[in-house]
């Protein structure tokens, strides 16, 4: 396989003035990846800063109602509130060693703008996010949160004002100012080296959830579900178990008001190959290859295409891809949070839904594991807003 | 002897003109094309529109957007590009486009319909020289020049290996950064150009930033033999988009006047 491709999609379909910074970056992460005195460090941020490992949390309420043994994989509770800061460590330690002051970032929800603002902050590098203007009304306390983490929310108004025009602005922001500045991106998504540099730094997740089941079980789960915007909690979820062929992965995408109302965001489910933001993949786009606009109550899936990674594990057939609609994903917020006390993100309820759909498939001793990526707080007032306010 | 290199052989500065096809709508922007060309253009660079042109700043952005607004899809870019051919059998017109547009279309159904329209050469903004492998032979098949890029940012190497399999003209990106009008141009210019031109007989042209009459002498007395210039022209065409007699003659005015740097720089 050529580099930087998985099967025929990913490679590198950006302007010639942004070639330079992306070859800087795959040799510094070459080097980065052997080098003892990195892999402490970030091992040591990881640990001792974001609070790693994250528990692999047995739920015993959610198992008898299910009919299977049933783990949450607790991203939720890394610091910053979910599985971004795994990747934004990574990145702003590789901007360190290569001598950038500056992190660039695009948000939709906010989480992945809140925890770059965070490593930015930790690792004394300014921080400047784009944001849709539409999601910085929408997410109004992520804003605050970043500011107050010393970053600065530059809001986007082109465009549809959302997550994709939040990346094109941070790329063009980024070819601008190659010689200091990094650009943070949030998921597996981009030209190479970003979609293996991403699912590298997200893999911990499934590494640990690998020990973890294994010592609690003696033996690897039946099933595995994380939900796919861009992709990146669920491919470091999959990711070291793509070989073992008994564990059945499967990636929940945003099925919005239906997967025929044409208002969602399942680009793998219903979308086509097509080069967007760098990579080819799938993606929601008309005849002529413009894009589409897409629809999620999740801002964290709303987004018109998905990492390449995932695109070939598609076509392969080694992980699944389904969907579930708002409405699913605003029970299963209640249901988790009833439940197990725990209120997850309206993303990560996206995989609860399909788990709460998918249990009949095990039987009584079948493993499910549902990596819950992050945690709700972000989205009550959204939530609230579809409930009448009171319930 | 191609209509683009026939431009470059008379042996005096080339001006070429940016638009977006179908900015506002189909009949303004043959209009801007006729005045552009009335005005001395030497070569059109045509973009087909998308919806995310992010090697674009804001102003020729928004050209995208009213064109993709109006409804203008590929097959109207070739039908205006026959228009234009039509009123200009001579000039040379670059079609400047984004991959995703040539991908879902078909490599080889896009350069066959662009040769059908009259289309001399083919620009892909986001398509490096890793990733040309498919469209290389396709454009030769059709007998369409690909115009390379090269940014200030590019490696002696890479100004090889990208030079190696291109034609038409050499378009330099003056500066690091997206398409727009800028103060001033970079101070490394000619430093750039006589670099790229070690490497190739091919002509060069200068692009991003170029606006003003002054940036037009400086891409020239850096040794360049052609301008670029897009998003002061697409600025003209969205100022005066309600206004048809007035969008015309600021076109042509603002040719007038940029050509005027040919005249100043010292190699003419």
């Amino acid at each position: 396989m050529k580099a930087g491709r998985y099967g025929i999609y990913g490679g590198q379909y950006v302007p010639e003035t942004l070639m330079s910074a992306l070859i800087e970056l795959e040799e510094t992460y070459t080097r980065v990846r052997e080098d003892p005195d990195f892999s402490s460090r970030l091992s040591w941020y990881l640990h001792e800063y974001a609070g790693r490992e994250t528990p692999l949390t047995f739920c015993e309420n959610l198992s008898r109602d299910l009919g299977c043994r049933v783990y949450l994989k607790r991203e939720d509770l890394l610091h910053g509130g979910a599985h971004k800061l795994n990747n934004t460590l990574g990145q702003a330690l590789m901007a360190n060693y290569m001598g950038k002051s500056r992190l660039i970032a695009e948000t939709g929800a906010g989480q992945h703008g809140v925890a770059t603002a965070i490593a930015g902050a930790v690792l004394g590098l300014s921080v400047d996010v784009y944001m849709g203007e539409v999601d910085t009304r929408r997410q109004a306390l992520n804003v605050f949160r970043m500011e107050l983490l010393g970053a600065r929310v530059i809001p986007v108004t082109a465009g549809t004002r959302t997550l994709k025009d939040a990346i094109n602005a941070a790329m063009r922001d980024w070819v601008a100012n190659l010689r200091d500045t990094h650009y943070l991106l949030g998921s597996c998504v981009g030209p190479h080296p970003f979609p293996m540099i991403v699912r590298d730094f997200q893999s911990v997740i499934g590494v640990e959830t690998r020990r973890q089941i294994l010592e609690r079980e003696g033996s690897l789960p039946d099933m595995i579900v994380a939900c796919v915007g861009g992709g990146s909690n669920a491919i470091g979820i999959f990711y070291p178990f793509v070989g073992d062929a008994g564990v059945a992965l499967v990636g929940v995408e945003a099925g919005g008001e239906g997967p025929e109302s044409c208002q969602h965001g399942a680009s793998l489910s219903r979308g086509s190959v097509g080069v967007f933001q760098g990579a080819l993949s799938y993606l929601l786009q008309d005849d002529d290859g413009q894009t589409l606009e897409t629809h999620s109550i999740a801002a964290g899936l709303d987004h018109p295409s998905v990492g390449p990674e995932h695109a070939m594990l598609k076509d392969s057939g080694r992980v699944r891809y389904e969907m579930v609609t708002d409405a699913e994903a605003l029970q299963a917020f209640r249901y988790l949070s009833r439940t197990e006390g725990i209120i997850p993100a309206l993303e990560s309820a996206h995989a609860v839904a399909f788990a709460l759909r998918a249990a009949d498939e095990l039987d009584r001793d079948g493993i499910l594991v549902i990596n819950l990526s992050g945690r709700g707080d972000k989205d009550v007032v959204e939530v609230a807003k579809h409930n009448g306010g009171v319930e | 002897m191609s209509r683009i290199a026939g431009a470059f052989f008379r042996g005096r500065p080339v001006f070429i003109g940016f638009t977006v096809a179908g900015d506002p709508d189909m009949g303004r922007s043959f209009s801007a094309a006729t005045a552009m060309i009335d005005a001395g253009a030497d070569i059109l660079e045509i973009a087909v529109p998308y919806s995310d042109p992010v090697a674009d700043g804001p102003v020729i952005e928004r050209a995208h957007h009213r064109a993709l607004m109006a409804g203008i899809r590929p097959v109207d870019v070739f039908l205006l590009l026959l228009k234009i051919r039509d009123y200009a059998p001579d000039l040379p017109l670059i079609l400047f486009t984004y991959y995703n547009i040539v991908y879902r279309r078909g490599v080889d159904r896009f350069f066959s319909e662009a040769t059908a329209a009259g289309a001399d050469g083919v620009l892909i903004v986001d398509l490096p020289v890793e990733e040309s492998e498919e469209v290389v032979p396709s454009a030769r098949r059709h007998g369409i020049e690909r115009i390379p890029l090269i940014a200030p940012t590019t490696s002696p190497e890479r100004q090889r290996a990208i030079l190696q399999e291109a034609s038409g003209f050499a378009y330099l990106i003056s500066l690091e950064g997206v398409t727009g009008e800028r103060d001033h141009l970079p101070s490394g210019l000619a430093g750039l150009v006589s670099a790229v031109r070690e490497k190739t007989d091919l002509p060069i042209a200068v692009g991003f930033g170029v606006s003003r009459p002054e940036h037009v002498r400086t891409v020239l007395d850096a040794g360049a033999d052609g301008v670029i210039v897009g998003s002061a022209l697409v600025r003209l065409i969205e100022e005066h988009m309600d206004d048809g007699p007035g969008m015309r003659e600021a076109l042509r005015a603002a040719i007038v006047s940029l050509r005027d740097g040919f005249s100043s720089s010292s190699r003419t």
